[in-house]
């Protein structure tokens, strides 16, 4: 089963802003493994090749945490979504 | 001399009626209590505890010490209690039942855990224990299978019923601090502040309060296990032929071997009501070094022959991720300051060896709230007021597990052939001893020395074996 198909059946309140992002871009750069993207169980972040930039789409994100903890250089700025915005489990 | 009875049975009622009306009441004026005292609270901007998450822990706390008379204010980022919460689904029945008795027959569960299996997964099938017993089952169940959204749910209706308020789509942004000491949060709420006497951070594994008051540096990609898990819809009927169980009765499979591909990991399997909880976790620290993606684990899970046919026919219904704790003992971080307390996941209070980890967060829960319904007592709500939390916790079966396995899982990530070439190595040697080809028995036993001499060395095995048996101690 896709990946896509399996978040489509994930109940998310997205808020119209974002609660992660890459912190310097320049340090992405220089990241060789970028385990963000791998590692992100919903696959929110991608490498932009035309900017070389790395890219977070928020709107799907399970709120784990692993791509906080993951990047080698601390450089994801991590906050819980504002109240009530966010994933929203039905059987969690 | 006798009234008559027809006269009489109507008296009793009106009597009844009158008696029993200011029980009637009694719901009104708790509500109203409830109510005026959150006001009162609100007003003032002062509560005597608040605890910042809905989960285990937190609600465990919260039950506890509204049932001992204290203000209480859960604040839960959630759009309703448990809307936030995952977990692999094995819930316990102690220690919460020290505070709600009998809860089995009222709360939302699965199923009742009644055969425990440990699988070792090969590339071709898989090697397994199984213990089943009645005992686990019966009238007091051992442990059951349970969705957390509901669970938790109906667990904040017990703690709102015990006098708690439960604030809802409030996310805790930072902690208020004055003079070094935690006085209240800082939320998205309207009037965005709220004070307290004491603040139990009960946020879970991903806790960023801890951090930024400074507590627990940044958590290491080794100290936490990502894990993805999905729930996948079958009739109940199908659930009880395929695990061998009766209506009501489940069974977990925890799985381990070539499904980590190497790194350190772990799978679950468990049977819930209409459904199949299946979950991978691998040490995120391993997520980075493998460059796996967390979905594709899981999917070839899916498709693993041992795991297929019990899926056959099932529908996913929903996915989810969350961290794990896996940094056992050396990872807890200080358990108490001045202010604050902090129970469950964010206190990394999970034994992976045991997969337990809801049992220790409510008993770190009402742990808390003991020690805070003294420092109440004292009107001490200094370190030192708060730090017989951390006797108790020291003293209880929590940080007693913990401390047993402390060297385990710098030891796993140190021996990854456990997860590599020990599962395979086992299932191997077990298919070559049940196969029937001609060869003599003997020649058999020398083709399993060989296998395992190529594969790890007999002075390795023994190494493992020794280092590993001293690890579990």
């Amino acid at each position: 089963m896709k990946l896509e198909d399996k978040l489509f059946l994930v109940t998310f309140v997205p808020d119209s802003e974002t609660h992660l992002s890459a912190i310097k871009q320049e340090t992405c750069r220089t990241c060789a493994g970028k385990p963000c993207i791998s590692g992100c169980p919903a696959a929110c972040w991608e490498h932009e090749a035309e900017k070389n930039e790395v890219l977070v789409s928020f709107e799907g994100c399970l709120e784990c945490g692993t791509c906080r903890i993951i990047c080698p250089y601390h450089n994801i700025q991590w906050k819980y979504p504002r109240g009530g915005f966010g994933v929203k489990y039905k059987f969690g | 001399m006798h009234e008559p009875q027809g006269l009489r049975t109507p008296a009793k009622m009106v009597a009844a009626v009158y008696f029993s009306f200011p029980l009637l009441l009694l719901p009104i004026l708790r509500a109203c209590r409830t109510k005026s005292f959150v006001e009162a609270a609100m007003a003032e901007d002062k509560f005597d505890v608040i605890v910042v998450g809905a989960g285990p822990s937190g609600l465990a706390a919260a039950v506890s010490l509204a049932k001992a008379g204290l203000e209480v204010a859960v604040l839960e980022r959630g759009v309703f209690a448990g809307s936030k919460n995952v977990m692999g689904g094995v819930f316990y029945r102690h220690p919460l039942e020290e505070i709600l008795p009998d809860f089995w027959h009222e709360a939302p569960l699965e199923r009742a855990i009644v055969e425990q299996r440990l699988w070792m997964l090969g590339a071709h099938g898989h090697t397994g224990i199984a213990v089943r017993s009645d005992t686990f089952g019966g009238i007091k169940p051992n442990c059951w299978t349970v969705f957390r959204a509901k669970f938790d749910r109906w667990l904040a209706q017990k703690a709102e019923a015990a006098g708690a308020m439960i604030l809802t789509e409030a996310t805790v942004e930072s902690l208020l601090r004055e003079n070094g000491k935690v006085v209240g949060v800082h939320t998205n709420l309207e009037d965005g502040d709220l004070r307290a006497d004491v603040v139990i951070i009960a946020e879970g594994a991903n806790s960023l309060l801890l951090r930024d008051i400074g507590v627990h540096p940044e958590i290491k990609p080794n100290q936490v296990a990502t894990a993805v898990k999905e729930i996948i819809a079958l009739p109940a009927g199908k659930i009880e032929d395929r695990f061998n169980v009766e209506p009501g009765q489940g069974v977990t499979i925890e799985l381990f071997g070539s499904l980590s591909r190497g790194g350190v990991g772990l799978g679950f399997l468990y049977a819930n009501r209409e459904s199949i909880s299946l979950g991978i976790g691998l040490l995120t620290s391993d997520l980075a070094r493998l460059q796996v993606k967390p979905n594709d684990l899981l999917e070839a899970l899916k498709e693993h022959p041992s795991i297929r046919p019990l899926l056959a026919s099932g529908s996913t219904e929903e996915y989810m991720a969350h961290l794990i704790p896996e940094g056992g003992y050396n990872a807890v971080p200080r358990l108490y300051g001045a202010g604050w307390l902090v129970v469950g996941d964010a206190a990394m209070l999970v034994d992976s060896v045991h997969r337990e980890g809801s049992n220790l967060a409510v008993k770190s829960g009402l742990l808390a709230a003991a020690a805070v319904v003294r420092a109440k007592e004292n009107n001490d709500f200094s370190a030192a007021g708060l730090a017989s939390y951390r006797n108790a916790l020291r003293d209880s079966f929590v940080m007693r597990d913990l401390k047993k396995y402390k060297g385990l899982s710098h030891f796993l990530e140190s021996h990854p052939h456990f997860f590599t070439v020990y599962p395979d190595l086992i299932n191997d040697a077990g298919t070559a001893f049940f196969t029937v080809n001609g060869q003599s028995k003997r020649e058999m036993q020398r083709r399993l020395l060989k296998m395992i001499r190529q594969r790890r060395g007999l002075l390795g095995l023994m190494l493992d074996a020794v280092q590993g048996g001293l690890t579990l101690q």
